[in-house]
């Protein structure tokens, strides 16, 4: 058996959207993380007391979920369709192979662990 | 004949005014970047206790003893010695002396922290302490006694200051020019960008200056009489008119900020100080508004020119006590302060005059000795923190402490 790792960078506000979505695929687990980061919007421009300044990250978040094989494009989808706006700045997806997944309470490994 | 009410005025007065130099740290270390926070605070809280001490040994004896020639203060009440719980009648017949040493005490602590704002991020932190121990002794002693001490010179001429535009904001702004000039700009100063680390915290600072400036200009009437009414009013109505200014001047250009609203309130309240104890309500409106306008500009302007002064100390208090200064010269009227004179708009051109003569006389002075003094300082000690320091942030780096875990 093997796995992947889903690691997306969405949309800070999209976090809820893409939650349920996985949730109603089947995909319960995933960690969330606060992360800087830019594409090929670059940074964005915030007002200062007179005139303005840039800020060259922008805050998002990165949601990793590990899944079978099998269900990876099923996943991959459901955060693709909840987190995407059609503007500048929707994030990425990437896609890791995952070698093995233990379940730190019990021990079990594989697909017994996921 | 001490007066009890006066008195509890007075001593309330000067609490708020000493808040408003921890208030001013927040304002400014919101400002900064996450790892110049405690620096920054520590600047301003610094002062606090520096000057407290400076005041009761020296600082109130050079600025409001008996007068040398017009310049300067003498050494009578070295220690406070003769400073106590009877009057002054010369500079508050119905509190005692004490009370008013403390409160002008406020004053000549906020002065200097607002110098602070020029150099954040890049101070030698035991530099600094010499150097403000210098300028409180060298340019706020003399400039408080010519402006405000029996016998100073400037008030002699009838220059109008009720509660510090020359005294406090031209000689901090100024002073803060030269400074920004000899330290020069942080290390990737518009190249790299310098995030403010959390606005809410300048937004607190700020207002909290607003709230400690009613001590500062109402209680500048030294009593709790219609002048202090007066000024009280006229202080809030003038930052509600450079708020609301500053809101829409930026809206105009893009986008209405909180920073901006904040940043206009202060400069409101810059500007009304001088002219505090002398002007209507009505005036109050139009001279926050203009200042302002002028100080929003000015950040602007100085933005383009490269200078780092980092806080704009000199946008906002060097041009709003300018402006401050020179509006009193129009608009004050003896029908509000008796004791004070009619400005150009109500007949009396001369006092227009005599607040520009003071303006250029006191920018002139602020600005050669404190460029002295940083010059000197620098050449002993250096100015700068090492940029290795810089880099680090000097929270951890001079403080060996950081603001968050």
């Amino acid at each position: 058996m093997s796995f992947k790792k889903i690691e997306a960078i969405i949309r800070s506000e999209k976090i809820e959207e893409v939650r349920i979505a996985l949730e109603e695929e089947g995909f319960v687990g995933m960690t969330v993380t606060e992360v800087k980061g830019r594409g090929t919007q670059k940074g964005i421009v915030l007002e200062w007391r007179a005139g303005e300044y840039r800020v060259e990250f922008l805050p998002k978040l990165k949601v990793e979920v590990i899944v079978d094989d099998f269900d990876c494009e099923r996943a991959i989808s459901a955060i693709e369709k909840s987190a995407r706006t059609g503007q500048q700045g929707d994030g990425k997806i990437f896609v890791y192979p995952v070698e093995n997944i233990i379940r730190v309470r019990t021990g079990e490994r594989g697909d017994k662990a996921i | 004949m001490i007066n009890a009410g006066d008195t509890a005025w007075v001593l309330i007065s000067t609490a708020l005014v000493i808040m408003m130099t921890p208030a001013l740290g927040f304002f400014y270390a919101g400002m900064v970047r996450r790892k110049n926070i405690l620096s920054t605070l520590m600047l301003s809280v610094s002062i606090l206790a520096l000057i407290s001490v400076q005041w009761v040994l020296y600082g109130y004896s050079l600025s409001f003893g008996t007068d040398h020639a017009g310049l300067i203060g003498g050494l009578n009440w070295l220690g406070l010695n003769g400073v106590g719980q009877e009057a002054n009648a010369g500079y508050a017949a119905t509190i005692p002396h004490l009370a008013f040493m403390v409160f002008q005490l406020a004053f000549a602590v906020i002065t200097p922290a607002l110098i602070t704002g020029a150099f954040v991020e890049r101070i030698n932190f035991g530099s600094f302490l010499l150097y403000i121990l210098l300028w409180s002794t060298f340019v706020y002693a003399p400039v408080a006694h010519w402006v405000w001490g029996i016998g100073g010179w400037l008030r002699n001429i009838g220059a109008l200051d009720f509660a510090g535009g020359t005294v406090v904001h031209i000689t901090a702004g100024i002073s803060a020019l030269s400074m920004a000039m000899v330290i020069g700009k942080r290390k990737g100063y518009g190249k790299t960008p310098m995030e403010p680390s959390n606005i809410p915290l300048t937004v607190l600072g700020a207002f909290l200056l607003w709230f400690g400036w009613f001590g500062f200009n109402g209680g500048s009437a030294l009593a709790a009489n219609g002048l202090a009414v007066s000024a009280f009013v006229v202080t809030n109505t003038a930052a509600a008119s450079a708020a609301l200014a500053w809101m829409v001047v930026s809206w105009i250009h893009k986008r209405p900020s909180v920073l901006g609203l904040a940043t206009g309130a202060v400069v409101g309240l810059v500007a009304i100080t001088p002219a505090s104890g002398y002007v209507s309500p009505l005036s109050a409106i139009i001279i926050g508004a203009v200042a302002a306008i002028i100080s929003y500009y000015a950040i602007l302007i100085r933005t383009k020119s490269g200078l780092d002064d980092s806080l704009d100390v000199f946008a906002c208090h060097g041009m709003g006590g300018i402006v401050g200064a020179l509006a009193t010269g129009l608009f004050a009227e003896k029908a509000i302060n008796s004791a004070g004179a009619n400005g150009l708009f109500f007949g009396n051109p001369g006092q227009f005059g005599i607040q520009a003569f003071t303006v250029a006389v006191v920018v002139l002075f602020a600005f050669v000795v404190s460029f002295i003094l940083a010059k000197v300082v620098d050449a002993i000690f250096s100015l700068r923190a090492k940029e290795s320091e810089e880099n680090i942030g000097l929270d951890i780096a001079q403080h060996g402490e950081t603001a968050f875990s």
